[in-house]
């Protein structure tokens, strides 16, 4: 079951809305104990190691490479 | 407090190998008489070998080092014949609670099922287990030899001559097989030259032990964040004798010198018991580390226990692991060196407690971590982990405090027989056997140092192969039958250190002694 790269909800605004009304408000230090747990919760819910394994190489690569180390 | 008295002392006596003209041959020499060494040696003594035991010091010490000992473990020492006075010392317990911020998050139990002879664990300090087994070895005649410091090993396939001191100065002996159980510092590692790799973690430790009367219920508690030590860890055992285990998390940075001063340990302590009612028996401070050697054999020399691989210890798998690779290796050390069985079968040694110690220091690393995050978002995670465990059950199998010890299965052991069969239960080829009640007395007492069939009620006695025990259901053996799922033509062939070697629906003759040979590293010369 890999990845499903189709919009799945009716309404995909209203989702994403939904994500980001749930931060507004918060601190930087609440939206990240907020997501973190909304990725444990939705991890659990796919119940699937390899989708979650396919699901964070795909979150990884939209991640910048990190900037060349400089000689330290 | 490393001063204190040793718990027991030994006399040195001297071995009439020390006044050989030439170094005496001996079978198999063990180096270490800590809880793996000296399981190994009794082990042995009862195949009627008779190893030689060689330990550096002469005297058990005093201080804190393994508490918990785990259900598997005390079987083994079960048919060592030490089991008793263990229990009958030790404090059994099978219940954890997991707290955050001063609140129960959730509890645990580790023997939730009836029919075993032996408790989830026992916590017991170390030295009285090495007391207890010490007293066995020496009913058993073991030659034990207190101050005998191995200081060179010229090591060949076919055997090791090993240069020791002694107080009455250097002498030589050779042995066939030689294993080493000399510790986490292992010097015969050091001699060898023999890399021990792996993972130093970053966090600091205080262990205490500490006196003190308290009505704690007999549980493993860990805490999370506790108000008594904001931001950290802390988990508590209790032991005989009114002595209770303190283990509390420091930074990285903890100055470990000033960290042990009593001086500095009582009032942590003394915020977190909530009153100054208490002695402190023992202090130290670790930085944990998860390490192993790449392979167990070298040459005629084999490691096992800490020598061999060492874990942090959530989860109580160092001194359990190390007494599960003694059961492992004693009767394979028994078959070669009586000629019944090839060298192969020591090789299976390394390769099965290789897959042990993997999956000690993977579940050792994980709570490690989880415990002790690396990061600030790994905080985060762990945070949330715990936030969401007060009211979701799936949560709570994120938070690790420690998995405990359970014996390993193994997967990939080419002593087992696959299975051919159709088999919706039960254990699988390589997996360790639960206990089970039989109509007199319990399954994990039927292991007396062979190999075992146990057969369903259909199942010939003629099928059983020489020199194999027996064991057959009696009609209300019903939680035997059910955790084997053994039906009425079914066998399974045991080992006698209590993994499946082999299970057929039908047993019959051919099958059987295949896998009996298998079991003991007998090939057929064509495979």
């Amino acid at each position: 079951m890999p990845i499903d790269s189709r919009p799945r909800f009716a309404d995909m605004d209203a989702a994403y809305r939904a994500i980001i009304e749930a931060h507004r408000g918060l601190s930087h230090e609440q939206s990240a104990a907020l997501n973190a747990a909304l990725v444990l919760i939705l991890a659990n819910q796919i119940g699937d190691h390899a989708v979650l394994a396919e699901a964070l190489a795909l979150a990884k690569a939209t991640i910048a490479p990190p900037a060349r180390q400089g000689a330290d | 407090m490393s001063a204190a008295a040793p718990f027991a002392q030994f006399a040195y006596l001297r071995s009439p190998d020390q006044s050989a003209s030439q170094p005496v041959l001996h079978p198999v020499a063990i180096v270490g008489a800590g809880p793996v060494g000296l399981s190994l040696a009794i082990d042995l003594a009862q195949r009627g070998l008779k190893p030689v035991l060689l330990d550096d010091s002469d005297r058990i010490g005093d201080g804190s080092r393994a508490i918990c000992f785990a259900k598997r473990t005390l079987e083994i020492f079960d048919r060592l014949g030490v089991a008793k006075p263990m229990l009958e010392k030790g404090v059994s317990w099978q219940v954890g609670k997991v707290f955050q911020a001063g609140e129960c998050l959730y509890q645990f139990d580790l023997l939730p099922e009836p029919g075993h002879k032996m408790p989830a664990f026992i916590n017991l300090q170390q030295f009285h287990v090495e007391k207890f087994l010490i007293d066995r070895a020496q009913a058993l005649g073991i030659d034990l030899r207190w101050k005998n410091r191995v200081v060179a090993v010229d090591n060949n396939r076919d055997g090791a001559r090993l240069s020791i001191e002694t107080p009455d100065g250097r002498y030589e002996l050779e042995a066939d097989h030689v294993v080493a159980c000399d510790g986490a510092r292992s010097p015969m590692r050091t001699m060898l030259g023999l890399s021990f790799a792996g993972e130093i973690f970053d966090d600091q430790f205080l262990i205490a032990d500490v006196r003190m009367q308290a009505a704690f219920p007999v549980e493993r508690w860990f805490w999370f964040d506790p108000p008594f030590h904001s931001g950290q860890s802390c988990l508590l055992h209790k032991q005989p004798d009114d002595i209770w285990r303190i283990d509390l998390q420091l930074s990285p940075d903890a100055d470990a010198e000033h960290e042990r001063q009593p001086a500095v340990v009582r009032p942590r302590i003394e915020r977190m018991l909530g009153h100054a009612d208490f002695e402190l028996e023992w202090v130290s401070i670790y930085r944990f580390q998860c390490r192993r050697l790449q392979t167990f054999r070298h040459g005629s020399v084999i490691f096992a226990g800490d020598a061999a691989h060492q874990v942090s210890p959530f989860g109580a798998r160092g001194a359990n692991s190390g007494v599960q690779d003694a059961d492992n290796l004693g009767w394979k050390l028994a078959l070669v060196m009586s000629g019944a069985s090839p060298d192969l079968l020591l090789t299976s040694y390394d390769s099965e407690r290789s897959e042990a110690a993997d999956e000690n220091i993977l579940n050792s690393t994980r709570a490690t971590d989880f415990i002790a995050p690396r990061s600030a978002m790994e905080r985060v995670f762990r945070n949330a982990a715990l936030a969401l465990a007060r009211t979701q059950p799936f949560a709570r199998r994120f938070v690790n405090s420690g998995r405990l010890s359970l014996p390993t299965p193994y997967t990939g052991s080419v002593l087992s027989t696959p299975d051919v069969d159709s088999w919706s239960a039960g254990l699988v080829p390589g997996a360790p056997i639960p206990d089970a009640p039989l109509e007199s007395g319990q399954l994990s007492e039927r292991l007396n140092g062979g190999f075992l069939l146990l057969a369903g009620c259909a199942v010939p006695a003629g099928l059983v192969p020489a020199g194999v025990a027996h064991v057959a259901p009696g009609a209300d053996d019903i939680l035997l039958r059910e955790r084997f799922d053994l039906t009425d033509n079914a066998a399974y062939l045991i080992r006698p250190d209590g993994h499946v070697a082999a299970r057929f629906r039908q047993a019959d003759q051919q099958r059987l002694d295949a896998a009996l040979n298998r079991a003991r590293g007998v090939f057929d010369a064509d495979r």
